[in-house]
């Protein structure tokens, strides 16, 4: 099979998607199960017709990211078929993290509130709508734990197998809550980038859907719902900035062409905004890559407590780069300590409890904030994409009883004014 | 001096549809060469035009990413095993 241009009106059309396209050298394929590009082995991503959709339309949609089906790949109706319709996800000001900080304006957006937990079940819910299309029976994935959880849900409400690969040192909560849901839940001794390789392999010897595999390139669109949302919530404008956790690299792309979407279609007005990037520096390496100004990223061995964030081989992270260099942000990384206050602060300030890519964006605002590398009168939002309940580990040290006593009154008031005294 | 190569799906119709073929050369670089000879063209697709690893593949010799090696330079042993794999994403 060779690269061919598909002109709108010859490739088949879902929504007003018509075409795979290559990032790297524009080679356009069918709408099918496929990720990689036949010519130079670039990434494919959904190529569109222009839209026309109205803020009318949008909002009078339903109360999840299908208020967005026009502008996704999917047919029409989603909304009304078996799935777990996550989204429209509650965007929170935060005032007193504002305050704490000594920045303007903070806004979270709070992910955590989705079906299962994180941002990953808007993007299985993309990649589930393509697999049910394709004809494919099993869902599966390579997956860092929050990803696990999405196919592993997403595929018991449709009705579909699911296979999911993680590696065997997960946190146990992500375990439990991916082994919940009933499907085949595979533990590989390695790292993720061990099991993506190998789902890679497996992936070309099996008629499964792997959502992060060859249903990549609808996959990753849902990540643009995370961006849509931020804009209509501030009221049908983008913000000055934001701050991504960088694992791959895609959600921060993702929200970036989102807001670039809005403004095509002339529901923002058009204006600058910075992209800020977030990692844990035991897997930071596209931060390192932006430090020495390289285009080229070196992979690293992941080594920190932010395990969703741990994949030292990102396949995004050049168009992270691009995104956050086009708008002026910068990408920076902090520590597992500053990842456990960052957590904390939020919790302590909003009661907002994130799981540790959560207190990565948060540790690494305030690190930016510190260090003159993002404007404290820029009213910022930063990206919450799951829940500290999954990852109780990093913060079950420093999370104690104030104190503890017996059932007696007195006891109460000697420890409680030694405590406040 | 016999090598075992994984060809990925997308490059196989260079080799007939054959998933593993024999290749030898003392490092990476020849070989791809010793690839490309066998089967004409499949070199480009792996390498860009100035000779580097495409930005998007995964080499592995022996399961160990070839950029924690010696890259293009990589001794590749009598035996060993080399996987070609295109570059994705997840989380």
């Amino acid at each position: 099979m060779t690269a061919q241009t598909l002109s709108p009106a010859e490739g088949a059309l879902l929504g007003s998607a018509y075409a795979l396209a290559c990032r790297e050298c524009g080679a356009e394929y069918p709408l099918d199960a496929s990720y990689a590009c036949l010519e130079c082995f670039g990434p494919l991503e959904v190529a569109y017709r222009p839209a026309s959709v109205t803020r009318e339309q949008i909002e009078a949609g339903p109360a999840s990211m299908w208020r967005y089906d026009a502008l996704l790949p999917v047919e029409p109706g989603a909304s009304s078929r078996p799935g777990l319709q996550p989204g429209f996800t509650r965007l929170v000001k935060a005032d007193n993290l504002a305050r704490e900080l000594g920045a303007r304006a903070v806004w979270v957006k709070d992910d955590s509130g989705n079906p299962t937990h994180s941002f990953k079940d808007r993007v299985v819910a993309v990649a589930l709508e393509n697999g049910r299309r394709l004809g494919f029976r099993t869902i599966a994935c390579a997956s860092t734990g929050n990803l696990a959880n999405a196919v592993a849900a997403a595929g018991s409400r449709a009705g579909l197998d699911s296979v999911v690969f993680v590696p065997s040192n997960l946190e146990a909560g992500k375990i439990v809550t991916t082994a919940v849901y009933g499907g085949t839940l595979v533990a590989i001794e390695g790292n993720y980038d061990d099991v993506n390789r190998l789902c890679s392999e497996i992936a070309a010897n099996r008629e499964w859907g792997f959502v992060n595999v060859n249903l990549r390139p609808y996959y990753a669109e849902g990540s643009k719902t995370m961006g849509f949302e931020i804009a209509e919530q501030l009221g049908w404008r983008l913000p000055d900035a934001y701050v991504s956790p960088v694992a791959s690299g895609s959600l921060l792309t993702k929200v970036d062409k989102a807001f670039r979407e809005f403004i095509r279609l002339g529901l923002v007005e058009d204006r600058a905004y910075q992209v800020f990037g977030a990692q844990a520096t035991g897997c930071s390496p596209v931060s390192q890559a932006f430090a020495e100004g390289k285009d080229i990223i070196r992979p690293v061995r992941p080594d920190t407590i932010a395990k969703s964030l741990a994949i030292g081989n990102p396949a995004d992270g050049p168009y992270a780069l691009d995104a956050v260099r086009r708008t002026g942000g910068a990408i920076a990384d902090v520590s597992d300590e500053e990842i456990v206050e960052g957590i904390k602060l939020l919790a302590r300030t909003e009661g907002i409890f994130a799981e540790t890519a959560g207190g990565v964006v948060v540790a690494t605002y305030r690190k930016l904030l510190a260090e003159g590398g993002i404007d404290p009168e820029a009213e910022v939002v930063l990206l919450n994409t799951g829940d500290g309940l999954k990852t109780l580990d990093a913060v079950a040290p420093t999370s104690v009883p104030t104190f503890t006593i017996s059932p007696a009154y007195a006891d109460f008031e000697s420890a409680y004014s030694g405590e406040n005294a | 001096m016999s090598i075992a190569l994984k060809v990925p799906t997308i490059l196989r119709t260079y080799t007939g549809g054959a998933a593993e073929v024999a290749v030898s050369g003392g490092t990476l670089a020849e070989a791809i060469a010793d690839l490309d000879a066998q089967y004409p063209g499949i070199g480009a697709r792996v390498l860009d035009d100035e000779g580097r690893l495409r930005r998007f593949v995964n080499v592995y010799v022996n399961d160990d990413d070839v950029r924690f090696l010696e890259d293009l330079q990589t001794p590749t042993p009598d035996g060993a095993n080399v996987s070609i794999i295109p570059a994705v994403a997840g989380g």
